[in-house]
This record gives structure tokens, C-alpha cells and sequence, in this order.
């Protein structure tokens, strides 16, 4: 195991997108130390910004890298990961886990936006929360996560899963608008609270509120009650409304939303009779 | 200036017909001259590297408002495709839409040279060479948009061909436009207001006039203004089932305009123009009647526009067609109409080996390149970005040297289409002489720049030294080496200097911007009325219209003497 300790509070965004498993792996102690990192325009070396500590007892067989103390500025960590772990207990900055294929990234504190995006397999954990875009597309692209899991125990911001194409997301606070925006399959649990908007231009997948919406869009069409609902094996009870959508883009995604913690919905129960 | 000597290298120049021979060539001043002195200048071993005239490109869309907003609408095309500031170039994106140096420095980087822009609305030229100013290396010219204009559509209709004529050569010199580019003409003009034209015969709505009227008719202004290239075509029903028998009208119909062995038309990215069936089902090759047709009449000029298997990004002026590209993908789309001069549309689209359709259009491209016998008339394109990136061009010269390589290929594509292709029939491949004619001298020939594309005396010092030794290596068998020989030039030289090495910029210079200046016989006047209708109908007034000659960076008019 190889533990990074950060040496001061960074300012400036860190492009540590050479903290994977796979470059550090490959390389002895003294060329990781020398691994090139920018932090904001400065081109520094990885001990210069971090103390980095090598203990070979607990070398398992994969290679794990834990970080401790606070990485909110650094951005893209594990980024192409395909093997290992990295654990951080503290914060940590955006984009993490970009273009994932593999291992685990667990997180104590909370990550920034994008986090998961373009993944394609692999598991991150948040214990805190999350910001915008998790699991989503690059910028103007329409390829989201493509498998994997994301697991937040925390809330996370809008547009979760943008342009999602397959794996999990399971979000166990609350989300913001546009989950699930654009999604063309997998699925997305949410066990708190939606602030709405949910499966905008959704063509397949799944997704599931077992808090409060203040809304459906209304290019979305009532299906029928379902009193539990299976998300990767696992059977979520409910009773739920089951919606159809999104009706605009012809799609065939399905929205499921708890009905006893949304009794304003009811009125879409007068479609089913 | 410094004197340069390229020594010991195999010649390929085949406007001066010289084949392989093993010479040296001169630089002075640049400019290819006779002799130098051996002692001042400095020398290039060349010897085992082929030497060619830089390259020239009759047709890629590099610059101008239709370029950008595709460059804007695609983040996700540049991420993976960054490069890096170094001492010498700046910063840059591709990888489909390059911005304006990363364009230079790709095409310098392949031995490229001159390169043409064919699709500028006269509305956007300011935009155009704006970006063109930006794009260092090469030298470059635009084509300005004419086939839906209503000044040239009203003169035409009316018979009025001199008075076109004048308000073609003001528009030339008011946009510093090289040549008369025509799309989809009349339907254009139509997709203003939600309309299309169907082949040649049909009325274009409001103007009373046929697309095979503009057509001949800016084919006659053409001649009357002798413009150095013919009228630039893409044809009605570009992209679609059965267009190959519009292709063949099209060329057709100017076909008694030709005389003394002159081309006069030049149908564009012809591999989008050469489908048969009725629709995509049951999609198949035309370019065996297109190629026939071209071996047996001379005056017509092809380009391919050659699919490759990538990720792209489709524009053209062609606003009907690329709406129904958007229709058919689903992707995300621009279309946008230039008031009352054209409109423009720009798509991002995947050719996929797996396709039927994309599998075919490959196999057509190739298709034409290998059967139309004189290599004279048909240049490598790839309609850059709409079929392909032009950072392709080696592995089409590839294709079209090697037999092998077109089999590889061919083995990967989808098998309906690969039963249905042409190409198992077709022995041919390509030398090195010929891979010469199509990437420059055929081009440079038929744009009539006469100092580009051949190195005999008196010529632009633009030269492409490629390492590859073509008495060692059989193309045929070697194609990954051709590939990767015509990647990175050896040397790029530009105006006597050398400008890349290995696949490295080592100097950057600025490019000139050609443009035509037709004399007529008296002063191009504009009519009041013309002026009045700027007023009405443009959003740019008449006097803000015209580009001075101070706006480009490097201008280098071409006057021709006119018969009006």
C-alpha cells in the first residue's frame, strides 16, 4: 500500500490524474515520487505536493493507494483506472474516477462534480456527498457511464447520469433536477428526495424516487401501481406509480415513484381505472 | 533568402513528366530555379525519399461561420485530440474540426501546401478569411456560394448572362472569392422556405428557372470571365438513393459548352452523388455508369470524397440534406439559412465498417477512383470533415496503392456490402507517379495555379519529401509503410523553406490568399437598384459588404482578362 499525506491545503486545481493504481503499479517508490503533476500553472513533481509512504507489509496482491488529508483540488484521481483501490479519507475534487474500467474508489468525505464520468466498469463509494453530473457524458458527447456502479451515501447535485448507457447508480439522500437526463439505459436509485425534472429525454433505463418529486413531466404517461420494484437483483418495496417515457423523444424508459410519499400525484391514478 | 539543394532524391513531378527519375532540384529565393551555388546553399540529402510538389487540396472545409459553429457545437470531438503549445506552434484541437493552426500544422505535417476552402457564403467571406489569416503553412484560396444567389438566379432566368457575368466578377473581387461554387442548386433557395428541388428539370419555386439553367448558365459566366477553374458542382440530391442519374444529368448538360478538350464542370465529393436503388435498403454503386461516363467524355473533373471509418462531423451549405441526415441519426444539428444567398447545416455522424450503408459508400469511393482511367480528373478528397478528417489521406493513398489494403479492409466491413462491392473485380493500384497526379498535380492543374504542383523552373519552392525508397518497397505489399511514409513528411518545404521535419513544425510561416480579379472591359459598376436591395434584404449594407484588399493578411490576386 502506498499512503499519500499532502503536504499543505492545495489553492490551486491539481491535474492528479496520475494517481492510479495502474501508473503507480509499474513504477518503484522513487519514480512515483517523481510522477508530473500541474498544480494550477506550476509544474511540480508528486513529492513535492505530497509525502509519500511505502509499506510493503501490507502489500496485498492488488495495489492500493490511500490518501489522507484533504484532495478538494485535485481533480481527475483514478482517472482510466482498470485495477486496485484508492481509498481517501477527506474530501476529494472533480472528475473522479473519469473513463474508470475497473477497481474500486472508496471515498470518506464527499467528491465533486462529474464524478464516474464515461466510466465503463469498476465501484466508487462516497460516504459524503457528491456534485453535478455524476456518471455523466463529456461535454457535447452522448457516451455517459457505460457500466459499473456508483454508490453516494450522501445527496448529489443535477443531472445525475446524463447520457447513462448502462451500470448502477444508487444515491441513498437526495438528488437535484434532471436525473437520469437523456439516459438511454441502466439504472438509477434515489432514496431520498428529487427536486424534479426526472428523466428528461430518457429513450430506455430505469429510474427510481423513493422520496418526494414535486413533479412528472408532463411527456411522461402513468403505466400502473407496482408494490416493489427490483433494482440489480435487490427488491425495493413500495407501492410506486410506474411511468412510461419520455413520450417527446419516442422513448421506453421507466420512472418509478413512491406513491405513498407523493399523495399530490394522485391524481394520475384516475388514468389507471 | 536562403538557397536550398535537394539532393539524390526520386522526383515524382508528373505536370513535367518526370517519373522516379533520380535528380537534384535548386532553390533560390524561393522559387525552383536551375542551378545554385553548391558552396552557399544549404543541402538535403534526400536520397531514398521521394520527392513530390507540395500538396494541394481542390476541396476541404477548413474555415469560415459554417466550420466554426461545428467547432463549437463539438467539445467532445476535441478532448481526446490536444496539442500542446510548443516554442514554435501554438496550441491546438482536433480532431475532425481542427481549430485554424492545429489545420496548418496538419496539413504542413502531411507535405500539403495549398489548400482550398470551397464553401463560403459571400455574407460570411469576411468571417472566412478572418480564419483563414489564421491558418499558417499553406496557401489558400475560398469559393464563394453562387448557385442560389438572387441577383445570378434573376440575371439567368432573364437571359441576361454578360450582366451576370459583371455581378459575378464584382462578387469575386467583393468577397476575394477564387471560384464559382454551386450547391444544390436552386434547392438551396427553396429550403428557404421549407422546399427542396427534385433532379435537374424541376422549377426552382418564385424564380421560374431549372437547376440545369443555373447550372449552364454559371458554366457560360465561367467561361466568359475565364475564370482558372471550371464552376465547382454539388449536385442536387446529394446523399440520396438514385442520385447517380442526376450526377450523370448534371454533367450532361454541359456537355456541349466544352471545347478544345477543357474540362468545364467539376462535380464535387463525387462519391456522395453515386448511389443507385431506391432507397437505403437497397443502396448500391453507381460509380461503374459515373466512371464509364467520365472515360468517355473530357470534359468533366471528379473529386472522391472518400469515406473512412471514424468518428466525423458532416457541413455543407446543403441544408435540405444535411436536415435529413439530422433525421436520420437523430443527432444534434444545426441548419441555418444565409439570407438570400444560401443555406448551411452541420451534423455529427459515425461511419461505422458494420453498416450496409456506410460499408457501401466506402467501397463506392474507391470505386471511382480505380475505374475512372485518367487519373488526370480525379483528385483525393475527402470533402474534409463531411467524410472523413483529412488526416486520412495516407491510408486512402494506401488503399488505392494496394490491393492488400483495400482486401484487409474489406474483410471487416459489413458482408452484405461486401458481397454487392465492385471492388474484388478491380485489379489496379495505383503507382507513385499517378498517387502524384491525384494529390497534386492533377488539382493544381485544374485550379490553374500555375506555379503549384509541378517543380520545374520557375515554380513555388513547395515541396513534400516522403522516406520511402520506391526501389525498395513494393506499395502493394508494404501499404502500412506508404501509410505511414505520407503520415509525417519527411520534409515539408514552403517557399524555400523548410517548415516540418519528421513530423515536426520547425518553422511557421504565413500562407497567401489567392483570390481572382476579372478586368473587364469597362469598370464593374453596381446598379442603384442593386444597392436598394442590399438595403432591403441584407443585414450587412452594400458599403460595409465588400472585403478590402487590406483585410487579408497575404493577398496574391490572379487577374484575368474577361470577355465582358
Amino acid at each position: 500500500m502506498i499512503t499519500l499525506y499532502p503536504k499543505r491545503l492545495f489553492k490551486a486545481p491539481l491535474d492528479a490524474q496520475c494517481i492510479t493504481p495502474d501508473i503507480f503499479a509499474e513504477k518503484p517508490v522513487s519514480k512515483i515520487a517523481e510522477l508530473q503533476i500541474w498544480e494550477g500553472n506550476q509544474k511540480r513533481t508528486l513529492d513535492q505536493l505530497f509525502k509519500i509512504e511505502y509499506n510493503a507489509k501490507n502489500q496485498s496482491e492488488e495495489m492500493t493507494i490511500r490518501i489522507l488529508g484533504d484532495v478538494r483540488k485535485a481533480r481527475r484521481i483514478g482517472a482510466k483506472m482498470s485495477t486496485g483501490k484508492i481509498i481517501i479519507d477527506g474530501d476529494t475534487g472533480m472528475h473522479l474516477g473519469e473513463e474508470m474500467q475497473g477497481g474500486t474508489i472508496v471515498v470518506a468525505g464527499s467528491a465533486g462534480s462529474w464524478t464516474g464520468c464515461m466510466m465503463k466498469k469498476g465501484i466508487i463509494q462516497i460516504k459524503g456527498d457528491a456534485g453535478d453530473y455524476i456518471g455523466a457524458a463529456y461535454r457535447g458527447s452522448t457516451r455517459g457511464m457505460n457500466g459499473g456502479e456508483i454508490v453516494i451515501q450522501g445527496n448529489a447535485g443535477n443531472e445525475v447520469g446524463c447520457f447513462m448507457r448502462n451500470g448502477l447508480i444508487r444515491i441513498d439522500g437526495n438528488v437535484g433536477q434532471f436525473v437520469g437526463i437523456h439516459m438511454r439505459n441502466g439504472t438509477i436509485i434515489v432514496q431520498g428526495n428529487s427536486e424534479g425534472r426526472t428523466g428528461a429525454q430518457m429513450s430506455g433505463g430505469k429510474i427510481v424516487v423513493c422520496g418526494h418529486t414535486p413533479s412528472i413531466l408532463p411527456t411522461f404517461t402513468v403505466d400502473s401501481i407496482k408494490s416493489k420494484v427490483k433494482v440489480n437483483g435487490e427488491i425495493v418495496k413500495g407501492p410506486f406509480y410506474k411511468f412510461v417515457g419520455d413520450l417527446a423523444e419516442d422513448g421506453n424508459g421507466k420512472l418509478f415513484v413512491s406513491q405513498i410519499q407523493n399523495p399530490h400525484l394522485k391524481f394520475y391514478e384516475k388514468y389507471l381505472e | 533568402m536562403t538557397q536550398l539543394i535537394v539532393k539524390n532524391g526520386f522526383v515524382y513531378d508528373p505536370l513535367n513528366r518526370i517519373d522516379g527519375e533520380k535528380m537534384d532540384l535548386a532553390i533560390n529565393d524561393g522559387k525552383i530555379v536551375g542551378k545554385v551555388d553548391e558552396k552557399k546553399a544549404k543541402v538535403i540529402d534526400a536520397s531514398g525519399m521521394i520527392v513530390m510538389p507540395g500538396g494541394v487540396d481542390i476541396h476541404c472545409h477548413i474555415a469560415g461561420a459554417e466550420v466554426n459553429t461545428g467547432r463549437l457545437l463539438r467539445p467532445e470531438d476535441h478532448f481526446r485530440d490536444v496539442e500542446a503549445k510548443t516554442a514554435i506552434t501554438r496550441s491546438g484541437v482536433g480532431y475532425s474540426i481542427p481549430s485554424t493552426f492545429t489545420t496548418g500544422y496538419r496539413y504542413a505535417r502531411m507535405g500539403y501546401t495549398t489548400i482550398m476552402n470551397p464553401s463560403m457564403p459571400p455574407l460570411e467571406a469576411r468571417h472566412t478569411h478572418e480564419e483563414l489569416n489564421d491558418t499558417p503553412m499553406v496557401d489558400k484560396a475560398s469559393y464563394p456560394l453562387l448557385g442560389d444567389w438572387w441577383f445570378v438566379l434573376e440575371d439567368l432566368r432573364d437571359g441576361m448572362i454578360k450582366e451576370c457575368a459583371a455581378h459575378v466578377a464584382w462578387i469575386m473581387v467583393a468577397t476575394k472569392g477564387y471560384a464559382i461554387k454551386i450547391v444544390n442548386p436552386g434547392g438551396l433557395e427553396a429550403w428557404g422556405f421549407g422546399q427542396n428541388v427534385r433532379n435537374i428539370d424541376d422549377t426552382v419555386p418564385r424564380f421560374n428557372i431549372t437547376p440545369k439553367e443555373i447550372i449552364r448558365g454559371l458554366c457560360k459566366v465561367n467561361k466568359l470571365l475565364h475564370m482558372p477553374h471550371t464552376i465547382h458542382v454539388h449536385t442536387n440530391n446529394l446523399g440520396k438513393a438514385g442520385n447517380y442519374a442526376t450526377a450523370l444529368d448534371t454533367m450532361k448538360c454541359v456537355e456541349n459548352l466544352a471545347s478544345d478538350d477543357k474540362p468545364v464542370i467539376h462535380i464535387t465529393h463525387c462519391q456522395f452523388s453515386a448511389y443507385k436503388g431506391s432507397n437505403w435498403r437497397t443502396l448500391r454503386s453507381g460509380a461503374e455508369e459515373i466512371a464509364k461516363y467520365v472515360n468517355h467524355h473530357r470534359h468533366v473533373t471528379l473529386d472522391l470524397g472518400q469515406v473512412v471509418f471514424t468518428d466525423t462531423t458532416t457541413m455543407t451549405a446543403d441544408g435540405p440534406f444535411q436536415y435529413g441526415l439530422y433525421q436520420l441519426t437523430g443527432n444534434k444539428w444545426v441548419n441555418h439559412d444565409v439570407e438570400t444567398e444560401t443555406s448551411s447545416g452541420i451534423v455529427p455522424f459515425r461511419y461505422r465498417r458494420k453498416s450496409y450503408v456506410h460499408a457501401t459508400q466506402w467501397s463506392i469511393g474507391l470505386e471511382l477512383g480505380l475505374l475512372v482511367e485518367d487519373p488526370w480528373r480525379i483528385y483525393l478528397t475527402t470533402d474534409h470533415p463531411n467524410a472523413a478528417p483529412f488526416i486520412t489521406y495516407p491510408r486512402i493513398i494506401s488503399w488505392l496503392m494496394s490491393r492488400n489494403a483495400r482486401d484487409i479492409t474489406m474483410k471487416r466491413i459489413n458482408k452484405r456490402a461486401r458481397h454487392k462491392s465492385l471492388l474484388p473485380s478491380i485489379e489496379r493500384e495505383y503507382s507513385f507517379y499517378e498517387i502524384a497526379i491525384v494529390t497534386r498535380a492533377g488539382q493544381a492543374k485544374s485550379l490553374s495555379l500555375t506555379q503549384k504542383g509541378h517543380l520545374g523552373i520557375g515554380a513555388d519552392a513547395d515541396i513534400a519529401i516522403y522516406n520511402i525508397n520506391p526501389e525498395l518497397v513494393d506499395p502493394s505489399r508494404k501499404y502500412k509503410a506508404v501509410r505511414k511514409a505520407f503520415e509525417n513528411s519527411a520534409y515539408t518545404i514552403k517557399n524555400g523553406e523548410i517548415v516540418a521535419k519528421d513530423g515536426k513544425i520547425v518553422k511557421s510561416v504565413r500562407g497567401k490568399t489567392f483570390w481572382v480579379n476579372p478586368q473587364l472591359s469597362s469598370p464593374i459598376e453596381v446598379a442603384d437598384d442593386m444597392k436598394r436591395r442590399f438595403r432591403e434584404y441584407w443585414t450587412v449594407e452594400y458599403e460595409n459588404y465588400s472585403i478590402p484588399e487590406s483585410f487579408l493578411a497575404a493577398s496574391a490576386p490572379i487577374s484575368v482578362k474577361a470577355e465582358v
